[in-house]
C-alpha cells in the first residue's frame, strides 16, 4: 500500500468508496467541525477538509483535518496552489504527515478574487502565488513519498507517505481536452480523482469512455462527484453559473415541482425540495456506480452534512467497510 | 510595448500641491500609444494642475515638457540640466522612466504621473491587452503562441481549471480562458497531442521572482570599450 489511508483500503478492496466533505467555518472555534465530524462518522470512508474554500478565509484544512482526525473521521486534506509556494507546501505535506494525515487532494483553488462569488469581502486584493499548478503539486507529492525527495532535489529522512488525489471536471470546457487533463493527473501520479459534481449522466459516460480509451480507470480510482441539490434555485444557480457543471432541465423542474407543491408554506417548500434533493442524489448515486470504472463517490452536501446519513443509507452504501 | 494609465488627478494633485515649481514631463514613446503619458498628456495634466492650483489660491509655476524616451541616455542627456530648475518633476514616462531619471538627476524628487500597467498589443483603437509578463522564459513554442503566464489567471502550466466557463475565466467574463485559446489553437495547428506532455514546476527565478533583472550584451559592451579608450577615455 503506498499511504495505508482507509480510503486507500477500501478502493483497493473493490468496494465502491464514499467520501464526503466538511467545509470548515471562519472562526477560531474548531467545535463545528468537530461537530460536522459526527454526522459524517460511519457514513464516508474520508472526508475532504477544504482549503478555504471560495476563496475565504477559514480555519486551515490541516488543522481541520487534525481536528477531524481526532474525532475519528478520516480525513482528506485539500491542498491548493492558490495560498502556498512549493517551499510551504512540503513544509505543511511534512506537517501533515507527522499529525497524521495521509491523503492529500491536490486542486487549484478558486481565485483569490472569487470571495465566495462576491458574498463576501474576502481578500480579492491578495498576492496569487500559484508557483505550482495542481499536476505538479500531485508530481511533488509522488515525489517526496516514492523518492523520498524534495522537489529541489534533497533528500527527506522519512518521506511523507500520502494517498494522492485530484480533481476533475469532465464536463468542463475545452471538453475534448479534459480526458487528456485527467491523462496528465493520473501521469503525474494522482491515485484517486474526485470529480465535478455530475448532473448530466450522458457527458460524464461520454467522458468516461474516454478515459477507459485511454486506460485510465484502472491506474486511477475515479469517484464520481455528487452535489446534493437542496432548493430549486440552487440547481438553476449551478447550470447558469457554475464551471462545468450542467444541469438537465428535468431536474430543475423536478424541484420545481417540489417546490410549488407547499403552495405559500415557505417551511414546508423547503422540506419537500430537501426531500426531493436527497432522492436525486440517491438516483445519482446509482447512475454514476452503473458506469464502467467508476470506484466510488464524492458526495457534497454543502453546509448539509446532516444529509449525508439519509443518502448514503437510501443508496444501500451503508454500513462502510471497516478494517483493522 | 508599455501600456500605461494616467492616474487620476486628485491623486496626482496630492503629490505635487506643496512643491512650488513643477514639471510634468512626458515620454514620447510608449506611453505615449496609448495616451497615458506623451507629451499631449503631460500638457494636459499641467493645464488641470494650473487650474487647481489657482483654484486653492497656491502660488505655483507649472510647465511641461517631454521626450522620445526617459529610459535612454542619449534622450535624457540633453534635457537634463534643464529639469534641475525644478523643485519636482512629475513624470508620465512608465516606471523604467521614472527610475532611470530618478537615479540620474541629482538632488530632485521624480513622481509617478501614471501606473505603469503591462506590455500588450493593441488589437483595436483605444483597447490595449496584456500579451507577454516578460517571465525570462519563454514558452510559446509549446502553447500555440498564447501565453499562460501572462493570460491565465492562475498561470497554469499543464491544461485548464475547473473555472473554464462558456470559454471565459472565472475571475471575469472580460477575460478569455488562456487554455481555452490554447487548445483551441492546438487542435487548429494539428499538435493537441504535445499537450499531453507534463510541464514540470517551473524555474521562476528567470521572473521577477529571482529578484531584479538585467541583460548584458557582452558585444555591444566591449564594443563600448573599445570606443572609449580610442578616444582616450573621453566620454
Amino acid at each position: 500500500m503506498k499511504s495505508g489511508s482507509n480510503l486507500e483500503r477500501v478502493i483497493l478492496s473493490g468496494v465502491p468508496a464514499v467520501t464526503a466533505e466538511l467545509g470548515p467555518p471562519m472562526s477560531a472555534d474548531g467545535s463545528e467541525i468537530i461537530h460536522k465530524a459526527h454526522l459524517l462518522k460511519g457514513y464516508c470512508d474520508a472526508a475532504n477538509i477544504t482549503d478555504c474554500q471560495t476563496a475565504v478565509v477559514r480555519i486551515s484544512s490541516i488543522a481541520g483535518a487534525v481536528l477531524a482526525l481526532r474525532e475519528g473521521l478520516e480525513p482528506v486534506m485539500q491542498m491548493t496552489c492558490r495560498d502556498r509556494n512549493r517551499i510551504a507546501m512540503q513544509a505543511d505535506l511534512l506537517g501533515a504527515h507527522a499529525l497524521g494525515i495521509r491523503n492529500c487532494l491536490c486542486i487549484a483553488g478558486d481565485h483569490q478574487k472569487f470571495s465566495a462569488a462576491g458574498r463576501l469581502k474576502g481578500h480579492p486584493g491578495a498576492k496569487n502565488v500559484y508557483d505550482v499548478d495542481t499536476i505538479q503539486l500531485v508530481g511533488i507529492l509522488k515525489k517526496m513519498r516514492d523518492e523520498g525527495l524534495q522537489q529541489g532535489g534533497d533528500k527527506l529522512d522519512v518521506p511523507p507517505k500520502f494517498f494522492i488525489g485530484a480533481s476533475w471536471t469532465p464536463g468542463g470546457e475545452p471538453l475534448d481536452f479534459r480526458p487528456i487533463n485527467l491523462k496528465k493527473k493520473v501521469d503525474a501520479g494522482a491515485d484517486f480523482i474526485q470529480t465535478q459534481g455530475i448532473f448530466d449522466v450522458e457527458v460524464f459516460k461520454s467522458q468516461m469512455q474516454k478515459a477507459r480509451d485511454l486506460g485510465l480507470h484502472e491506474r486511477t480510482a475515479i469517484l464520481g462527484g455528487i452535489i446534493v441539490p437542496r432548493t430549486a434555485m440552487m440547481l438553476k444557480y449551478m447550470d447558469s453559473s457554475v464551471a462545468g457543471v450542467s444541469v438537465p432541465k428535468s431536474l430543475i423542474e423536478r424541484m420545481a415541482r417540489a417546490r410549488d407543491a407547499a403552495g405559500d408554506d415557505k417551511k414546508k417548500a423547503k422540506a419537500l425540495q430537501e426531500e426531493e434533493g436527497i432522492r436525486i442524489a440517491v438516483e445519482l448515486i446509482h447512475q454514476v456506480l452503473e458506469i464502467p470504472g467508476v470506484k466510488g463517490v464524492h458526495i457534497q452536501a454543502i453546509e448539509w452534512e446532516s444529509a449525508i446519513e439519509k443518502i448514503v443509507k437510501a443508496a444501500g452504501l451503508y454500513p462502510r467497510p471497516v478494517f483493522d | 510595448m508599455i501600456v500605461g494609465k494616467q492616474k487620476p488627478i486628485e491623486e496626482i494633485w496630492h503629490m505635487v500641491r506643496d512643491f512650488k515649481r513643477v514639471l510634468v514631463f512626458g515620454c514620447n514613446t510608449c506611453v505615449a500609444v496609448c495616451h497615458a503619458g506623451g507629451g499631449k498628456e503631460a500638457e494636459t495634466i499641467a493645464s488641470l494642475l494650473k487650474i487647481r492650483a489657482s483654484q486653492e489660491g497656491l502660488d505655483m509655476e507649472i510647465d511641461h515638457s517631454s521626450v522620445m524616451r526617459h529610459c535612454e541616455p542619449e534622450y535624457l542627456t540633453p534635457v537634463i540640466d534643464g529639469l534641475r530648475r525644478y523643485d519636482l518633476v512629475l513624470s508620465t514616462a512608465c516606471g523604467v522612466g521614472v527610475n532611470f531619471l530618478s537615479e540620474r538627476i541629482g538632488n530632485i524628487p521624480v513622481y509617478p504621473g501614471i501606473n505603469t500597467s503591462f506590455y500588450g498589443a493593441v488589437p483595436e483603437a483605444g483597447l490595449f491587452v496584456e500579451l507577454c509578463a516578460g517571465c525570462g522564459n519563454c514558452i510559446l513554442h509549446l502553447t500555440g503562441g498564447i501565453c499562460p503566464i501572462a493570460r491565465c489567471s492562475k498561470t497554469l502550466m499543464n491544461g485548464p481549471c475547473g473555472g473554464t466557463n462558456r470559454g471565459k475565466c472565472e475571475v471575469s467574463d472580460d477575460i478569455d480562458c488562456a487554455w481555452y485559446l490554447i487548445v483551441e489553437r492546438m487542435k487548429q495547428l494539428g499538435t493537441l497531442d504535445r499537450l499531453t506532455e507534463i510541464q514540470p514546476p517551473r524555474d521562476w527565478s528567470t521572473a521577477r521572482d529571482g529578484g531584479p533583472r538585467r541583460v548584458s550584451v557582452e558585444h555591444i559592451r566591449a564594443y563600448e570599450e573599445a570606443q572609449t579608450a580610442k578616444e582616450g577615455g573621453k566620454a
